[in-house]
């Protein structure tokens, strides 16, 4: 039979444990010194970086700043605001009503909406604008009116994201109906709900939140995409500095316009998308109550118990 | 579907399944059931899994269709609405006003989780029943106090146990004073020590006489409760009666099978 003492070398240290419970830790360096060198590397390198572009180069900055707020340039946010807000719009509904086909039972609409989704999302959505933009020369009228009067810069553009965004939109609402318990609906009609009403009440309060963070990635995506339409001469931000660039030759300068602009409009999308994203999380989790709230239920949950 | 006249009899069930038949493709999952369930009964259902119960109460309120036979319910044929003399499928709406009379209970709840609790019991009473705020609320609190939880009316599910939550559904599906309350095996997704809580709800209402279909693997508590059992396998009723003779004295090898099976592993999953 082998002794059941422990060996001294623990029980030495549960003595000293239950002697005394504050235990002093030390730091290991080795961990903390190796991520020190490697982010002196990289502050090393990115200032060198900064420092060549800055100092070296021959950019004017004051050209930077006088452009930024030209009204021009102004104009041209203007014109990619409306371009991304119509488009997104549009594409939510144009979206939704194609989720909705994609999830019927309706073999036919099914197919529709999916021969859709295949095509849009499947070809580069600049073929799209410049199919838009030509579409004259192959329909030269749409029901009695000429073509080349209705596309314009801005509606061949608008036609072409809105219509590309919204296959992309369909997926992302299909996926965030999909994505709700189908045990919900149930107990939505057993209540007596018609199936729209628990479509509109239950699914999709409750899909908004998976749909959400991707529609926001979407939009942000599509802000950007929106620069593409300058190849047919809408005059969007991007529209806006070239044709700039072309009269002053401040090429780079007005990149960096634009650039800054993309840069501040998406930093405000990312900052609505968090707010929206935190207004629908209700009810999602503990997270979703004030501070003062949960403990006011931990008493309640307190004095429940004790009653019991 | 042909239907048998109705009018004019006293004691109509308020359930009547009649050789009703269900078909998932090539799967009989409901091969002729017959049952009644009277004003007030408690009817348990108990069977092996994947033996059609849960099929058999989701046809009951609409949730699923079904390919033959009859249900009645009252005074009208599930699924079905009288045109003139013919029978045609019953309108959407006709159907959600139907089932806004029977309350569902689901082994996993499915509380709305962006819901309050008190929210979930008027859901209702607010969004089908119109019944106004105030009103609605008073009656929450009502039922939310019938089933203990009248200080958890703020919570979210999320922060409800599981027997809370199911206390809070079956509140729920009784809000509408519906005239058929059907639970699906109601206690099945909980912690054993949950259980007990569910089932002295769910026993307060059939002292209250409250009319219930219930499918569950809690034989000591249909033996307790129950008005009448019913033991059904491969979509058929084995053989049904009153608890002291179906789970006391089987007359069936299946059904002696069945429960010797049970007692040994309540907890079965299904
Ligand atoms: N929507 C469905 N599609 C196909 N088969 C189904 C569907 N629902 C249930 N079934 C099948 O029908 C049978 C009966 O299911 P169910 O009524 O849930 O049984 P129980 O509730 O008695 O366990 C099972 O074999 C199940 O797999
Ligand atoms: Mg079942």
């Amino acid at each position: 039979m082998p002794t059941m003492t422990e060996p001294s070398a623990v029980s030495a240290i549960r003595s000293r444990l239950a002697a005394d419970s504050d235990i002093q830790l030390h730091k290991r360096w080795s961990p903390r010194i190796l991520t020190g060198a490697a982010a002196a590397v990289v502050v090393l390198v990115v200032g060198i970086l900064a420092y060549t572009v800055i100092a070296g180069g021959t950019l004017h900055w004051d050209v930077v700043l006088q452009y930024f707020f030209s009204g021009e340039v102004i104009k041209g946010v203007g014109v990619t605001l409306l371009l991304t807000g119509v488009s997104l719009v549009g594409s939510a509904i144009l979206g939704s009503v194609l989720a909705t086909m994609r999830v019927s039972h309706n073999v036919v609409l099914k197919v529709i909406a999916s021969a859709y989704v295949w095509f849009f999302r499947g070809t580069p959505v600049l073929v799209q604008v410049v199919f838009w933009f030509n579409l004259a020369l192959f329909l030269p009228r749409i029901a009695g009116w000429d073509t080349n009067q209705l596309i314009t810069p801005m509606t061949a553009a608008l036609l072409a994201l809105l219509l590309n965004v919204s296959a992309f939109m369909c997926e992302v609402i299909r996926g965030g109906l999909l994505s709700v318990d189908p045990g919900q609906v149930e107990a939505a009609l057993s209540i007596g709900m018609t199936p729209r009403q628990s479509l509109l009440r239950i699914v999709m309060p409750q899909a908004i939140r998976v749909i959400l963070p991707a529609a926001g990635n979407l939009a942000i995506d599509l802000l950007k995409a929106t620069s593409l339409v300058y190849v047919i001469g809408t005059r969007e931000l991007l529209g806006t500095v070239q044709s700039i660039s072309s009269q002053t030759f401040y090429v780079i300068e007005m990149l960096i316009v634009a650039s800054l602009w993309y840069l501040l409009l998406v930093s405000v999308a990312s900052f609505l998308q968090a707010r929206l994203e935190a207004h629908f999380g209700r009810g999602a989790g503990r997270q979703a109550l004030s501070r003062r709230e949960r403990l006011r239920r931990r008493a309640i949950a307190h004095t429940e118990e004790k009653v019991i | 579907m042909t239907a048998p006249a109705v009018d004019g009899v006293a004691d109509v069930p308020v359930v009547s399944l009649r050789g009703v038949r269900k078909n998932f493709g090539d799967l009989q999952v409901l091969d002729g059931i017959d049952l009644d369930v009277h004003a007030g009964e408690a009817a348990f259902v108990i069977g092996p899994s994947g033996s059609g119960k849960s099929t058999m109460l989701r046809c009951v309120n609409s949730l699923e269709t079904y390919q033959g036979g009859q249900i009645w319910v009252g005074d009208y044929l599930v699924g079905a609405e009288r045109k003139g003399d013919r029978w045609v499928e019953a309108a959407p709406k006709v159907t959600a006003a139907r089932r806004a009379d029977i309350g569902m209970v689901f082994q996993r709840f499915n509380l709305f989780p962006m819901m309050t609790a008190l929210d979930n019991v008027v859901s209702g009473m607010r969004m089908v029943g119109g019944v106004r705020k105030q009103a609605a609320e008073r009656r929450g609190m009502e039922l939310l106090d019938r089933v203990g939880l009248s200080a958890r009316a703020g919570f979210y599910p999320s922060q409800l146990s599981g027997g809370q939550q199911q206390r809070v559904a079956i509140a729920r599906a009784i809000a509408a004073n519906p005239r058929l309350v059907l639970f699906d095996e109601p206690t099945s997704a909980l912690d054993p020590e949950l259980v007990g809580e569910v089932l002295d709800v769910m026993r307060d209402l059939t002292r209250e006489g409250m009319t219930m279909m219930v499918v569950t693997h809690e034989i000591a508590f249909a033996l307790e409760v129950a008005d009448s059992v019913y033991f059904i396998d491969h979509g058929v009723v084995v053989e049904s009666g009153p608890p002291s003779q179906v789970i006391r004295d089987p007359q069936h090898a299946r059904t002696r099978e069945f429960l010797t099976r049970v007692r040994n592993d309540p907890h079965e999953e299904p």
